[in-house]
């Protein structure tokens, strides 16, 4: 079947959402990630969870997004990619609720056991999507056992394949880079101290799982039965601002490290999303067994009526998404610190 | 063929996920609504009790609007998951409310809430009163979307069926979402939720007026606005039941004579009040309002209500041979339960209206008791109107085009049964945080010198 440019449309946007997603929760989830790392007592913790207070729970609206946006566009995507990874989904939502509530509930209660209890869980309730989202996508680039019905044959295991993991290790160590380059740039003192050498200390690692799972990549690209497209300069820009975000780190340029990683993430996501293209999901078992795009999309006034809604709504959202974090641009810092004449506060 | 197994735990996930999930939904929708209120109050009477009444309220909108959000992504998930064959039908029609839902009012919810939990110093008054607003009309909006979803379950429309697919495919977008039953049950929705957080604010307003002669005042403020809200959503509650059943006789008629246990369709109808015994042979006891249900469903004295055999033959016919009654019992009792409940307050707000008349609202001990005891009345009411609804609609997951057991994924009854004893363990540690955490700050003193939480001050006054 032909793809149209109306479902070529919405596999672009719900890549978008993915990247979107990644983006903003990913520095959310390395923030988690290194809450017990960076912050050493109660206080400083607080005050690394409250880089992220007003922002964590709008940006994990993106996923929400995106999984309502692929349940509308591509039903057929949403119902076999979810029932086929439906052990490791369950163990991600156990991860993301008990991480939601971690952050509500930790301050709570004045107890150090309550507040220790709580930051472990934030810990892990980072991690684990962190690492899982990677595995989800490299199991659809290489594909799972899933047969032309849809029917999944494979088990939990058959899920942790040695690329996928690479790909869970390579979303892990991007968005703990990503973390702690955010909390270089949003804390101050010494808080903004370790999370620059551990930025430092992150960086190679990132850069060669990256270039691990590039290269994986590209051959999978390749030689496999789908060859997608297999898009050159975009994962090796990846690469190398994954190598620039080091250098800029080194050089206490915290904004432009940030944002280079950031842009490492957009560009592997791109990368995913168009080695993947025009399947959504690699069958393992037969290349006629893989769903494309154009099979797995809803039809045309569905689409329609989609593109209008999102056309009309989506840049309030970002507008209004971009100013609450205009206002709360400034870095936290503990009370004890004098803050820099640059990031005085100043009355609203 | 999915395993019947699979079929039914999975059943038995969403229920006890689903049911979960709105006992803390209504409270986020309703008390939700009061804060705003509460705040605009504050904003505009510049008076202090309002302020602190705003911020202990406040405290309990958060603690339960983190478990909503949170068991609000399972239900998202849960449809590809577990009922990827339904999903793959209705994605056309079904998927479109849910991506909205998200664009409209997830990313509203929750960027406003952090705007306003974080923003009190940091933008202007006026656009803090703003955020909270738009937390409020956020969480309706949800309401909305999912339940525009979930009426073209009950009621198809605005629809067509692909050959070549055989998926449910939409031809008008508009009918969906001006569905009757949609609009009547978000009317419906939208009141219980503002009966549940109006009942909560009401119930701990009056206990700790009764408590503490220091911050009487304060919670004097709470009780007022909380019993208005109570009052005019317990009145519209009950002109909208009317309208409820008349769309129900229409669009389900066997859910209509499940939950009243009709047998036979009768001509000038009892209401039944309650029967014990065996429901459709003789029963030992029962009570009945002659008339009464034929006037609730069709507005005559002496309309015709289908009775449940007569409806069984008819869908036989229309879709061939199998069972097409849901399970009678439990509807019954539970649309019994809901609505006596659903009575029960509406006679509640009325004596605290009356009370407030005559200045009296916050002096009544026994009242405030009685409120106190109210509070866990809504969550029952919206538990068993669920179940009637979801149930009453069986064995269709998509009334009259897909059979519940045509939907469920290809799963083995291991990874569902694994599944859901985690889930529901998961969920019952979070609950029994929760309502320890809202009891908690429910009870907390608002007196000087009692431990103030200052969490989310540590971004705001030390930046």
């Amino acid at each position: 079947m032909h793809t149209t440019g109306l479902e070529l449309f919405w596999f672009i946007l719900i890549g978008v959402l993915w990247a979107g997603y990644f983006f903003l929760e990913g520095f959310d989830f390395g923030v988690g990630m290194l809450l017990t790392l960076i912050g050493r007592d109660d206080l400083e913790r607080r005050a690394v969870i409250n880089t992220i207070g007003a922002t964590w729970d709008g940006n994990e609206v993106w996923v929400i997004v995106a999984g309502g946006a692929t349940f509308a566009a591509f039903p057929l995507w949403y119902a076999r990619m979810f029932s086929a990874f439906y052990l490791a989904l369950f163990i991600l939502l156990v991860a993301l609720i008990i991480r939601g509530v971690a952050f509500e509930y930790r301050g709570k209660r004045q107890s150090a056991t309550w507040r220790r209890n709580w930051d472990i869980v934030i810990t892990v309730g980072s991690l684990v999507p962190a690492l899982l989202w990677g595995v989800a996508f490299g199991d659809l680039i290489k594909g799972i056992p899933i047969t032309a019905n849809g029917i999944f044959t494979g088990s939990l295991l058959s899920l942790l394949q040695p690329y996928a993991l690479v790909a869970g290790l390579a979303t892990l160590s991007l968005f703990l880079l990503h973390g702690a380059l955010f909390l270089n740039l949003k804390t101050t003192g010494a808080l903004k101290e370790r999370a620059s050498a551990l930025a430092g200390r992150i960086a190679p690692i990132t850069a060669v799982i990256i270039l691990a799972f590039l290269a994986w990549t590209w051959e999978v690209a390749r030689t496999e039965h789908h060859a997608g497209d297999v898009p050159g300069m975009i994962p090796v820009s990846a690469l190398l601002l994954v190598v620039a975000a080091s250098w800029l780190n080194r050089e206490r340029l915290s904004g432009w490290a940030f944002t280079v990683t950031g842009v490492a993430i957009l560009a592997i996501t791109a990368t995913v999303f168009m080695t993947l293209y025009p399947d959504v999901i690699t069958s393992s078992l037969s290349s006629a067994a893989s769903l494309t795009i154009a099979e797995a999309a809803s039809q045309p006034y569905t689409l329609r009526a989609m593109t209008i809604v999102a056309a009309i709504f989506t840049p309030f959202v970002l507008l209004y998404q971009g100013w609450s974090y205009y206002i709360f641009r400034r870095r936290v810092s503990l009370p004890h610190e004098t803050v820099p004449a640059s990031d005085q506060p100043h009355e609203v | 063929m999915v395993a019947s197994m699979t079929v039914l735990l999975s059943r038995w996930q969403f229920a006890a996920t689903t049911i979960y999930h709105f006992l803390f939904v209504p409270v986020t929708i309703g008390l939700g609504l009061i804060v705003a209120i509460l705040q605009t109050a504050a904003y505009r009477s510049g008076d202090d009790r309002y302020e602190r009444v705003l911020d202990f309220f406040g405290k309990l909108f958060l603690i339960n609007f983190a478990i909503g959000v949170v068991t609000g992504i399972v239900q998202e998930f849960q449809f590809g998951m577990n009922w990827s064959a339904y999903s793959a039908y209705v994605g056309n029609i079904f998927g479109p409310p849910l991506a909205i839902e998200g664009l409209l009012a997830f990313f509203m919810e929750s960027t406003f809430l952090g705007v306003w939990l974080f923003g009190k110093d940091r933008v202007p008054r006026r656009v803090h009163l703003a955020s909270i607003w738009l937390v409020s009309i956020g969480t309706m909006l949800s309401a909305a979307f999912i339940l525009a979803a979930n009426s073209w379950m009950q009621h198809p429309v605005g629809y067509r069926i692909d050959p070549a697919t055989h998926q449910a495919v939409m031809t008008n977008f508009w009918a969906i979402l001006t569905n009757e039953l949609f609009l009547v049950t978000l009317f419906h929705t939208l009141l219980a939720s503002f009966l549940t957080g109006s009942a909560l604010v009401l119930g701990i307003s009056l206990w700790q007026y009764h408590r503490s002669t220091e911050t009487r005042e304060v919670f004097a403020a709470g009780a007022r606005v909380s019993l208005i809200v109570m009052l005019i959503s317990a009145l519209l509650m009950g002109l909208d039941g009317h309208i409820d059943g008349q769309v129900i006789a229409e669009t389900q008629p066997m859910k209509l004579a499940a939950g009243e246990a009709l047998y036979n369709t009768s001509r000038g109808a009892s209401e039944s009040i309650l029967t014990i015994g065996n429901l459709h042979d003789k029963p030992i006891f029962s009570i009945g309002i002659p008339h009464v249900l034929s006037l609730l469903a069709t507005d005559h004295w002496n309309g015709v209500v289908q009775g449940i055999n007569q409806l069984q033959a008819a869908m036989v016919r229309q879709y061939g041979p199998g069972s097409y009654i849901p399970p009678v019992a439990l509807d019954y009792w539970s649309f019994r339960i809901m609505a006596g409940i659903g009575a029960v307050i509406i006679l509640i707000a009325l004596w605290g209206g009356w009370l407030l008349y005559h200045h009296r609202l916050e002096q009544s001990r026994w009242f405030a008791k009685v409120a106190l005891w109210t509070i866990p009345l809504p969550f029952i009411a919206n538990t068993t109107g669920w179940i009637y609804t979801e149930t009453g609609r069986q064995p269709w997951i998509v009334y009259g085009l897909l059979k519940t057991s045509q939907g469920a994924s290809h799963l083995s009854p291991w990874s569902v049964g694994i599944t859901l004893v985690g889930f529901t363990v998961l969920y019952g540690i979070l609950a029994v945080v929760d309502i320890s955490l809202m009891v908690r700050y429910g009870r907390r003193s608002l007196e000087p010198g009692a431990d103030t939480e200052t969490e989310h001050e540590v971004g705001s006054l030390i930046y």
